[in-house]
């Protein structure tokens, strides 16, 4: 298990050590600076092993924070659980830096106390941690035993996200289709891979213990009702998004409040949700993806010293959607010496800090195209490697699920309280994203 | 709050401001105070002198001064025992508070302190808080039983609380049996043997139904411990994977990776032919794609893993080669890890993708990737026939680029395609020799050096290329060296009539000019092989290679297992058992797979143990450098194409021993027909040779003045070798045979300035085939200007080759800071056994029998002792008088003699008084020795 687990600033001095287990030493502080964070040659590996002590670590801004251990752990779950931290750590005092971190330090001892013992991990659901770990001290002296005993039946218990007794006056809550679109195009315009990474986030202010279930256009769902199986082929004719009417999902995880085994079997989610926000789900799909933009390329060396570029993008969704916050990043080579640029929408400027063209439109309707030409100016080298051209890069926002995934119902049962599901107030938006979107030039 | 301030205090007398603060009345004051020293004490100040006055402030309602003081306790209890009693009365107190919390603090607290004399105190408080009304307490109580038996298991044992712990895997409390489970699986390494754990179909059932309610990381602790569960049969197998599989869609990835653990291990025993099977097989797929979109850190453990997965059941993942195409952005380690993966899914079917995208990275920044990228595509000609062709012109295009790593990686692989399609893509050679030029890495230039001669026969300069790398032969790496010697005899075989001096030349540098044994013995071995005879070492030196194998880089089938059983964990990370870097007991136990269910309906199929009795494991090439390859390693190739091509010279060697080369060597000539008959008229090959120290001569100087009839004479010790070849170690020694072990005594003595250790020996090949019996029992380091005396046994069972002189023994020591060699000559007496008393009749039979070629006459002067003493000094020396007549006032005494090889030698000796005279049908080196005796 975790022998161990510091925190460090971006020069290699402990910020916070914890050390869990006997076979760890104060010497495995320092090995870590030494070998890894004023390593001469980047470190090439999260995990890494010095002295039959293995570390494995994770960068946040500045701070890295690294785990130790002498054992054969599972790694898996070493990294869950620093990433768990770093969640943790930004749901207390929001940003991980240095300066949170020094101020905080008395707090991040209590937390590691709490959320790991002897090198395990314990539960570290910030929603149950905030009812006692709370920096106020002697308030655990106010607690009357039912509220003390109150809370360790929600850190130990089977719905340990949640507490009893939540009331709101109003009940409402709050769906997020999240998605991002992921696009690797050739140079012709041939997809060479895509996939939407998804993720449902919901924020529910409800009261009670609700019991919810969540329907989405799960392909498998519908088929077994027999419903959508005649309408699959006519979806796919439309644009932008509304269409289809169901889509195959690849694969999705959950969060721990969803009883996974009752969607193992049935395929429905039910659960009880933790109060405010969290992410019920994740999910992957690969068929039949809407790929709201295409790029297409044209770089044309002239001579040595010179380069042509002419990107064409072409938004392929609903006239009657916007995109937005549109960016296209057109890489130069290192030894651009100037260039200039030309668009007929947006703004495009050359970095040079970046070794890019930057072009950006704020708004662009579906079923439109746009396009830059530039000419690159090169200073001769007599480096005999040629440039990598690395692709094409994308970002954009659409309103819409890429995936095509629709959120048929979100049902609340509340049988102890006297409201129903009509009674709850139910917001529903999709947002999609570009996530790698690249096309090879 | 500004409590970065607490880090800033530098100044001094700061201990002794704190101390006084810490003595404050006033709480704000205090918790202030603590709150510096935990500060101080982060950054690696000692601060341990505080220990009273922090231990002081203990006694506080302030739940957050309380956890404050408790850290610190726990780090410096150990450096303070005394003092850290003085903390017991509180926690016992805490452990009886109302708050549940406090409780489960406590005694959280107390297990961190590894204080012999505080561990007493905690027995009573943990008892209670297993068996607290709070889950809470309960929980933390069951850690605690892992800390205690950390610092004492055998307090834990006799306090019962392992069978305490053991019942909390019942409780009503998910959390509590996840937190139990986990503490016994710790306590259950630590004892491979004790049936703590012990896993039976209820228990197996609880922990499942926990698996469904605890938390992420209680459900993790729970599958790894189920996976190192047994079912009994395959159906219970099964029962336990529906049960497992929803875990897959977890959104914990670690979750996932155990579930895919218990899935893979108990999968080994469904049948394969179960419709369940298949499923599950589906339902794997998914889960390991959807990993690789988790944060890069995770993805890496990931891919390490799939890495394993795709080697042991490939199927899993055959159609997903897409998801493992690298993003521009992806971080290094991931995108090596991705690159592997795609080379062990490439298949006819989506070679050309996967080409395609090869080439693109070929032209990355990165220099390991783009090198692994080449690499790969070569992997990928020699894995799928179909798309070779491509794959070599893909190549050859990587080659115009002129960027020198790639030029040379991609020279690499195409000797390896060459191996895999001879006779296919030679017209490529040309291209290839123009860059000879620009390789700077010894396995590019070993490669191209191996291509050249391997094909000198179409290269018509191949001669000119060879000779301008034997310029700076000595600069050479070895493996370049290597290839050298053997391309150029290659040549010399092909074209004999141009290259004659080249090839002494070559020869010459391996076997005079070289320290390396390896480059000397094989230059010794071309050497003899091309003046004995050309036409076998064509034969050898040019036999058909066979192909090489397909997969390269695969993970050992017995390591895959155990490594399978590790998914998820740093075992699966570094692809290496757990006892290769876990430290004591833990982990040193051996995981296995459970044996693989028969296809029918016997499941206990006699190949258990074995994965998959069905599908041979393919032929895996161990990576270079691996030592036994080395040194059989005619070739560049992989060894275990090679190792067929050198069994015909080994075999040679043999044969010229014991065949036609004795025939030469025996000092008289042809065989004739007698050769057969007698045991005596075995051409016993110890003709020829000229003076050899130690013979019979020596023998009788033995009993000299204390007439020790019994017992073989002992040379005193000779030095072998001078300190000032050897770094400072002189070694000197003889050899002596006891109660019919042959010994080599030693004496090590360390001229140098710094300590010996290490020490190891090895003896060439020899003609009585004489080797260390065992390792060199040097056990202490040798320091400087010590002396150490060891014996050597040695056996005769060695490999036999014959050496000139034939009692030469050419030794290897190494130590710490060197290899030396050095040889000596040993005593033929020294392979004269026990039972060489040859019957009278027997040898009166052989004696009339022995053909006048093999009888050789000796004298052997100044000897003065009677036929008595002589005959049984020689007995000593296992030289047995048969018998004993007096002709003419001359003793005349008939001896036998048997050689370890089993060769005889008979002897017939004239004692003059005063003048000794010896004849023997044989050994005329033992009489040349009698003779020079006193």
């Amino acid at each position: 298990m975790i022998g161990g687990l510091f925190i460090y600033n971006h020069k290699g001095e402990v910020l916070i050590s914890r050390v869990y287990r006997d076979d760890i030493g104060r010497n495995a502080v320092d090995a870590f600076r030494v070998n890894v964070i004023h390593a001469r040659q980047q470190v090439r590996s999260p995990v890494t092993n010095f002295a039959r002590t293995s570390f494995f670590h994770v960068k946040r801004s500045n701070i890295w924070l690294a785990a130790v251990t002498k054992q054969n752990v599972n790694a898996a779950m070493v990294f869950e659980f620093l990433y768990k931290m770093c969640d943790v750590m930004t749901a207390y005092f929001s940003k991980i830096s240095e300066e949170n971190i020094k101020n905080n330090f008395v707090l991040i001892y209590e937390l590691l106390d709490e959320i790991l013992d002897f090198g395990y991990p314990q539960n570290s659901e910030t929603g149950a941690l905030k009812t006692f770990i709370t920096q106020q001290g002697i308030k655990s002296q106010h607690h009357t035993k039912e509220e003390q005993s109150q809370i360790t039946s929600q850190v130990t218990g089977q719905i340990g996200w949640r507490r009893e007794g939540i009331k709101y006056r109003r009940n409402e809550l709050f769906l997020d289709v999240l998605e991002s679109v992921n696009l690797l195009m050739s140079p012709q315009g041939q997809v060479l891979s895509a996939h939407v990474s998804g993720r449902v986030v919901m924020k529910s202010y409800l009261s009670g213990m609700p019991e919810c279930k969540f329907g989405m256009n799960d392909k498998i769902v519908i088929d077994k009702q027999g419903k959508g199986g005649t309408t699959d082929d006519s979806g796919k004719s439309e644009l932008g998004g509304s269409g289809k009417q169901s889509i195959a999902i690849d694969d999705c995880t959950f969060h721990q409040c969803v009883r996974l085994s009752k969607f193992d079997s049935e395929r429905s989610i039910s659960f009880i949700p933790p109060d405010g926000e969290y992410e019920l789900m994740r999910y992957r799909t690969t068929k039949d993806i809407i790929l709201p933009f295409r790029v297409i390329p044209l770089v044309r060396e002239v001579g040595r010293t010179k380069l042509e570029v002419k990107v064409v993008i072409k938004s392929n969704f609903k006239p009657s959607l916007l995109a937005q916050k549109i960016e296209v990043r057109i890489p130069t080579p290192l030894n651009t010496s100037g260039v200039q640029v030309i668009c007929m929408k947006g703004k495009a400027k050359y970095k040079a800090s970046e070794n890019a063209i930057v072009w950006k439109i704020k708004r662009m309707a579906g079923m439109k195209e746009s396009q830059i030409s530039a000419e690159i100016e090169l200073l001769p080298t007599n480096d005999k490697k040629k440039w990598a051209r690395p692709p094409i890069s994308m970002n954009f926002e659409v309103p819409f699920a890429p995936s095509g995934l629709k959120v048929r119902y979100l049902k609340v049962f509340e049988p102890k309280l006297n409201y129903s599901d009509h009674d709850v107030i139910k917001w529903v938006r999709y947002i999609g994203r570009s996530g790698i979107y690249e096309t090879r030039c | 709050m500004t409590d970065s301030k607490y880090f800033t205090t530098t100044k001094k007398g700061e201990i002794f401001e704190l101390k006084a603060e810490l003595n404050s009345d006033k709480k704000e004051k205090k918790k202030e105070a603590v709150k510096k020293v935990i500060a101080s004490m982060t950054v690696g100040k000692d601060v341990s002198a505080l220990f009273p006055d922090v231990v002081n402030c203990m006694q506080t309602d302030n739940l957050e001064l309380k956890k404050l003081v408790y850290l610190y306790l726990m780090n410096y209890a150990k450096s303070q025992p005394d003092m850290a009693i003085m903390a017991v009365n509180t926690f016992v107190k805490d452990c009886e508070d109302l708050n549940p919390l406090i409780r489960a603090l406590a005694v959280r607290t107390m297990g961190c302190i590894r204080v012999d004399k505080i561990t007493e105190y905690l027995c009573e408080p943990l008892r209670k808080c297993l068996k607290d009304e709070d889950p809470y307490v309960r929980k933390t109580a069951a850690v605690c039983v892992a800390k205690l038996h950390d610092i004492n298991a055998q307090l834990v044992e006799d306090q019962g609380f392992l069978d305490t712990l053991k019942d909390l895997i019942s409780d009503s409390n998910p959390m509590v049996v996840a937190n139990a489970v986990a503490a016994l699986s710790e306590i259950a390494e630590s004892h491979p043997n004790s049936n703590l754990l012990d896993l039976n179909p209820q228990t197996i059932n609880k922990l499942l139904t926990a698996l469904n309610e605890c938390t992420e990381w209680g459900q993790i602790f729970i599958l790894d411990c189920l996976a190192s569960y047994l079912p009994r049969d395959d159906r219970e197998s099964q029962s336990i994977c529906e049960r497992v599989t929803p875990r897959l869609s977890h959104a914990n990835s670690a979750v996932v990776l155990s579930a895919v653990k218990v899935l893979m291990k108990f999968m080994e025993m469904l049948p394969k032919d179960l419709d369940y099977y298949g499923t599950l097989l589906k339902k794997l797929a998914p889960p390991l794609v959807t990993l690789l979109s988790a944060e890069p850190e995770l993805q890496y453990v990931a891919l390490r893993n799939i890495n394993l997965i795709v080697q042991k059941r490939p199927e899993i993942l055959k159609h997903e080669m897409k998801v493992f195409f690298v993003k521009y952005n992806d971080p290094i380690y991931v995108k090596l890890e991705k690159l592997d993966i795609m080379i062990r899914l490439a298949s006819q079917a989506n070679i050309a993708q996967v080409l395609a995208e090869l080439k693109e990275y070929a032209t990355e920044v990165d220099v390991d990737f783009v090198r692994k990228a080449v690499r790969a595509i070569g992997r990928c000609a020699i894995k799928v026939e179909q798309s070779a062709e491509r794959c070599v012109s893909t190549l050859l295009d990587l080659i115009q680029t002129k960027v020198n790593y790639v030029v040379q990686e991609a020279i690499v692989v195409i000797k390896d395609i060459f191996r895999k399609y001879p006779n296919k893509y030679e017209s490529v050679i040309a291209t290839l020799c123009e860059n000879l030029d620009s390789l700077d890495e010894p396995e590019a230039r070993a490669a191209m050096i191996w291509i050249v001669g391997e094909y000198a026969e179409r290269i018509d300069n191949a001669d000119e290329l060879l000779e301008s790398f034997l310029e700076g032969f000595h600069d050479e790496s070895t493996q370049v060296q290597l290839q050298l010697l053997t391309a150029i005899v290659k040549l010399f075989l092909k074209k004999p009539t141009e290259t004659q001096e080249l090839v002494q030349q070559v020869l010459s540098l391996a076997t005079q000019d070289s320290d390396n044994p390896d480059l000397r013995d094989r230059g010794y071995i071309y050497w003899r092989l091309l003046s004995t005879d050309p036409v076998a070492a064509k034969e050898v030196v040019l036999a058909e290679k066979p192909l090489i194998s397909e997969e390269t880089d695969l993970i050992e089938p017995t390591l895959l297992e155990e490594l399978i059983c590790h998914i998820g964990t740093l075992a699966s990370v570094y692809h290496k058992p757990p006892s290769a870097f876990v430290e004591g007991s833990r982990g040193v136990q051996h995981k296995r797979l459970p044996p693989r269910a028969g296809s029918g309906e016997s499941t206990e199929s006699p190949d258990v143990g074995q994965s998959g009795p069905s599908e041979a494991p393919p032929a895996v090439i161990p990576s270079q450098g691996d030592l036994l390859g080395d040194l059989l390693n005619l070739d560049l190739a992989p060894p275990t194409a090679t190792v067929p091509s050198v069994q015909p010279s080994m075999q040679m060697g043999a044969m010229d021993l014991l065949g036609g080369g004795l025939d030469s060597l025996v000092c008289s000539s042809p065989m004739g027909a007698g050769l057969g008959a007698a045991p005596a008229a075995m051409p016993a090959s110890l003709g020829g040779a000229p003076a050899v120290g130690g013979g019979l001569g020596d023998l009788f100087d033995l009993g000299g003045g204390v007439g020790m009839p019994t017992g073989s004479y002992v040379a005193p010790k000779t030095v072998w070798l001078l300190a000032m070849k050897a770094k400072g170690l002189e070694i000197s020694g003889t050899f002596a045979r006891r109660g019919g072990i042959i010994q080599m005594d030693l004496s090590l003595t360390n001229k140098a300035m710094s300590v010996m250790t290490d020490f190891a020996i090895q003896f060439n090949r020899n003609s009585f085939g004489l080797a260390p019996a065992g390792p060199l029992q040097v056990l202490t380091p040798l320091s400087p200007n010590q002396t150490i005396d060891v014996s050597l046994p040695l056996s005769t069972s060695g490999p036999v080759m014959k050496m000139e002189p034939l009692n030469n023994l050419q030794v290897a020591v190494k130590n710490n800071i060197d290899v030396f060699y050095f040889s000596c000559q040993y005593p033929l007496s020294l392979l004269f056994v026990e039972d060489g008393k040859m019957d009278r009749q027997v040898f009166l039979a052989t004696w009339k029998d022995i053909p006048n070629d093999n009888e050789a006459q000796f004298q052997i002067k100044d000897i003065h002792l009677n036929s008595d003493v002589a005959s049984n000094k020689l007995q000593g020396s296992n030289i047995f008088t048969i018998a004993k007549r007096t002709v003419e006032g001359q003793d005349m005494l008939y001896q036998s003699v048997k050689l370890t090889n089993g060769i005889w030698v008979l002897a017939e000796m004239r004692i003059q008084t005063g003048n000794p005279n010896y004849t023997c049908t044989e050994p005329r080196i033992v009489y040349a020795n009698l003779l020079h005796s006193q």
